[in-house]
This record gives structure tokens, C-alpha cells and sequence, in this order.
């Protein structure tokens, strides 16, 4: 995900569900039309959970990465 | 001689200092409680005032009375917490030190966070807002009816389920549910945040023509046009909307090192320590823990805390798993029509959730009796 600038990222690692999608919900409502912000999970469901509400709020999902054993990062537009 | 102080005269913390005076002499140390209020409230019994079933002004009694006279209490608003002085600052500028700190703050019901709630929506959150409804639902004569969660995490997590229920059975009862379309909106992708409860709950839904919308995170209340907006961009119009406002920590714990931006305390899931300080205990409403925030939640986390001090104040280890908490939470659900289920549930087993039965509903209605004699008096 080089050369994306990140807005506002939260590790949400520890917290289980729905504590990363509620925090990606969080982001979202404080970031401005056009940013990019990212939660990193350690929960299997967001896997489920945060795209499908990205694409329920048609936001965009920019991306997603593993960036530890078991840990993932969502990045998401917000763009409306 | 140590001096325990414990904030906050609801449910969890006057258990907490009604066992610790039961479990220490006069002379091991002395106990006190600051509260805000010299009442004390049972809020499970605020879901029955907008159907008319209870009276506001019956629900809560004084706090002084329901304190072993032991235990003192003082009636302030903690204003400032300074962990590494081991004092507090209250409202009414006095600074009060600690050996033992006990957290039992509670949440708050915050509608003003929310563009146009107080205008446009209700809630069942205090006594006064719950009989506003009263008022609203007996004119009430059919239209839309919207009930929702509009912040996750909130008190009662079962409570805005069992509100619409109860709002299915009084429209029938009194004549006018075929004129009234009833949804329910939540958070997140099912009508509940625990698997399991999520089949029996969609069953009465669909027994009741009750129409879900998940995934509504509540954005705003338009008052005048009676439109309520998601973040995800659903408008949903309305005749009455009664909406779960955003909870928070108390005032005092908002942003604070040893909490979260909303007065979350930082919280230990078995020992209910704050942040690994040796000497302060959390429970009930204001922990971060992701666990319902109940009264039975405050329930049965006391004792932990109780085993902790006591050990702590008589120089003895803690008595091995006593002095743990495992999750345990134990809420009824009210489905409306005489009947009632129960949910019982720890951090490693999630509930077993059965049909709703005249008995649980009967055991509800005489635990709603029962808590004054029983629960904040730690008789159970
Ligand atoms: C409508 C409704 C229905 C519910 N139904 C159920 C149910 O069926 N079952 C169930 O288990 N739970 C239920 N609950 C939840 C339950 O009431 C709470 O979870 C429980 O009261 C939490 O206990 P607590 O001690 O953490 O907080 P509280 O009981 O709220 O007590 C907090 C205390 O702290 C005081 N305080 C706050 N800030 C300060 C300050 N700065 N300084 C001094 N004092 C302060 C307050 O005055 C209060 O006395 C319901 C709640 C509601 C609103």
C-alpha cells in the first residue's frame, strides 16, 4: 500500500469483534471526504465484518494487508 | 488504618462497599463512597415507564439506606482523578486521598453528540426521557415506528430488543398495530452483537412483522422532515423514533490517561485491575471491557474486587481463582405477551438463548421487586 497517504490508523489488535469494525466506523466519521484511514485486526470476523461495510456505506476498500501473523490491515476511502 | 474509597453509589459500588464492610472490621479500615446523587436508581425498571408499567418517580431509593452503616458516604461529583498522588478532586473543591480505589462511575447516555436527537428523538436512557415517551406512546394512534441503537457500546445491550417487543405488544394491546409499520435498526450486520441470541431474535421479528435494518450507524435526526440518516446513507422517515443515545464514561474519565477518549477505564478482563495500578479496581458501566455493560455484569465482578482488597488490607495472597472475574453476565429478555428468556454467559461460554417462557417473565417482574433487598445489599 506504498504512496497512500493514511489519514488516521488505529491498531485495533486485542480488541475483538465488533471493537475493529466499530473503530473503522469511528475513523470514517471523523476523517474528511477524500481521506484514506486504516484499523489493523487480529480478529478473523472483520475479514467479513469491515469489507462488507465498506460496501454496505459505499465507501471504498483501498486495501487490505497482512502486516503480522494474524493481524490485518483494512485501509478505506472515505468518498462522499 | 487504610483508607478504601469507592466512586460512585449505583449498582457496583455500593455491592462492593457492602461486602467489603461485611468482610473487614471498623478497625481494618475505613470505606467510603462518593456518588453524585443521594439516590440510587434501578434503571432496568426505566423500560416499563414508557407503556405506563412503572411510575418514575417509585424506582429509585436512597442510597444512604441501602449502605451498611458502616460504610460513609459522601455526596459529591468527582471531578479529577491524579493517580500518582492516590487523590481525587471533587465538584465542591475538596480533595479527598486513597489507599484503595474503587471505579464505579457507571456510562452516559449522551443525545446531544448526535445532530438533532434531542429534537427529534426519544429514548428510554433516564427516568425523565422514559416518561416523555410515556406520554408520546399513549397518543400515539399508528404511523412508523423507528427503535434503534444509535451507539455501540451502550447500557443494556438487550434493552432497545426488548423495548421493541414490548412497543409490539402494547400497539397490539391497545388496537392499533395493523396501523403501525415498527423497524428496528442496529450497528452492525445482524440484529445482535452475539451470535447466538441472533436466530431466536430474528424468529420474533419475523412472527411479528417487525422489519430489521442493520448496518445503521445513526448519522442524524432531521426533526422537522421526522427522517432519521445512517452514515451508510439510509434515510429512514418516521412517526416515532426511539433511539439508544451514544454512552460515555463519566466526565472526569473522558481522555484521561487511565481511560479512553470517552471514559472507557482502562480495565483488566479477570482481575479488574485499572492500567496494572496495584491499588484501583474497575467495574461495571466503566470499564472498556467488551462486555455487556449490565447491572449483573457489576454484579459479578464485585467479589473479585472484594477478594483483592480484603487480601491486600490483611497482607494475605489472594485466594487462587476467587479473586478473578470470568465473564459472567446474566440478562432477561422481556419479549412482550406475558413472556420472558434469559441469557446467561462468560467470557468462554456464549449463551444458550431458549423460547421465551411465562416463567422467566414471571422471575423477571419479582427480580425487578427482589434487587432492592437482595443485590445492592450483597445478600446474593
Ligand atoms: C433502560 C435500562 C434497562 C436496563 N436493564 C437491565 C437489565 O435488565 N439487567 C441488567 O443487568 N442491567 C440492566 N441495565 C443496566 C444497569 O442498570 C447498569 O449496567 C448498572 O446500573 C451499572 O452499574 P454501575 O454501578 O456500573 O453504574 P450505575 O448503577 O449507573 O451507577 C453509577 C453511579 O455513579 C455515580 N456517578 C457518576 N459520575 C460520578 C461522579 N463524577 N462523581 C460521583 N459519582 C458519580 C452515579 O450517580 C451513580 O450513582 C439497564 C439499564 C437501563 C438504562
Amino acid at each position: 500500500m506504498e504512496g497512500i497517504q493514511i489519514a488516521k490508523e488505529s491498531d485495533a489488535r486485542g480488541s475483538f469483534c465488533p471493537g475493529p469494525l466499530m473503530e473503522m466506523i469511528r475513523l470514517v466519521r471523523s476523517a474528511n471526504v477524500g481521506d484514506v484511514v486504516a484499523v489493523i485486526s487480529g480478529d478473523e470476523g472483520s475479514k467479513k465484518d469491515i469489507p462488507a461495510w465498506i460496501n454496505k456505506a459505499h465507501y471504498e476498500l483501498v486495501g487490505t494487508e497482512e502486516v503480522a501473523p494474524g493481524a490485518t490491515r483494512f485501509l478505506c476511502r472515505k468518498n462522499h | 488504618m487504610k483508607k478504601i474509597l469507592i466512586l460512585g453509589g449505583g449498582t457496583g459500588g455500593t455491592i462492593v462497599a457492602n461486602r467489603l464492610a461485611h468482610a473487614l472490621q471498623p478497625q481494618d479500615a475505613s470505606i467510603e463512597v462518593i456518588s453524585d446523587s443521594p439516590l440510587h436508581y434501578y434503571q432496568p425498571a426505566q423500560l416499563y415507564i414508557p407503556f405506563g408499567e412503572e411510575d418514575p418517580r417509585k424506582i429509585a431509593r436512597s442510597e444512604r439506606k441501602l449502605l451498611n452503616p458502616q460504610v460513609k458516604l459522601r455526596i459529591d461529583t468527582v471531578s479529577e482523578w491524579i493517580p500518582d498522588k492516590q487523590a481525587l478532586h471533587t465538584a465542591r473543591g475538596d480533595t479527598i486521598s486513597y489507599d484503595f480505589l474503587v471505579i464505579a462511575t457507571g456510562s452516559v447516555p449522551c443525545p446531544e453528540e448526535v445532530e438533532g436527537f434531542v429534537a427529534g428523538a426519544d429514548h428510554f436512557y433516564t427516568p425523565e426521557a422514559a416518561y416523555r415517551l410515556y406520554h408520546k406512546l399513549s397518543e400515539f394512534e399508528g404511523g412508523r415506528l423507528v427503535v434503534g441503537v444509535g451507539g455501540i457500546p451502550y447500557k443494556c445491550p438487550v434493552a432497545p430488543l426488548e423495548f421493541t417487543l414490548l412497543a409490539e405488544a402494547f400497539l397490539a394491546h391497545k388496537g392499533i398495530r395493523s396501523k403501525t409499520e415498527i423497524v428496528y435498526t442496529f450497528p452492525l450486520n445482524d440484529v445482535f452483537n452475539i451470535q447466538s441470541v441472533v436466530p431466536v431474535v430474528r424468529e420474533l421479528f419475523e412472527q411479528r412483522s417487525i422489519r430489521a435494518e442493520t448496518f445503521f450507524n445513526l448519522e442524524s435526526v432531521d426533526a422537522e422532515k421526522k427522517l432519521v440518516k445512517s452514515l451508510e446513507g439510509t434515510e429512514l422517515p418516521f412517526d416515532i423514533l426511539v433511539m439508544t443515545p451514544p454512552h460515555k464514561g463519566a466526565p472526569f474519565l473522558r481522555g484521561h490517561p487511565m481511560a479512553d477518549n470517552d471514559g472507557w477505564v482502562k480495565t483488566d478482563r479477570n482481575t479488574l485491575r485499572v492500567n496494572d495500578l496495584p491499588n484501583v479496581w474497575a467495574l461495571g458501566d466503566t470499564t472498556n471491557l467488551p462486555i455487556s455493560k449490565a447491572g449483573s455484569t457489576a454484579h459479578f465482578e464485585a467479589p473479585a474486587i472484594v477478594e483483592q482488597i480484603v487480601a491486600a488490607i490483611r497482607r494475605e495472597e489472594s485466594p487462587p481463582g476467587k479473586a478473578t472475574y470470568n465473564g459472567h453476565v446474566t440478562c432477561f429478555i422481556d419479549s412482550g405477551y406475558g413472556k420472558a428468556t434469559i441469557l446467561d454467559f462468560d467470557y468462554d461460554h456464549p449463551p444458550a438463548v431458549y423460547e421465551p417462557n411465562e416463567f422467566r417473565h414471571l422471575q423477571k417482574m419479582a427480580f425487578n421487586k427482589l434487587y432492592w433487598y437482595l443485590v445492592p445489599t450483597a445478600v446474593i
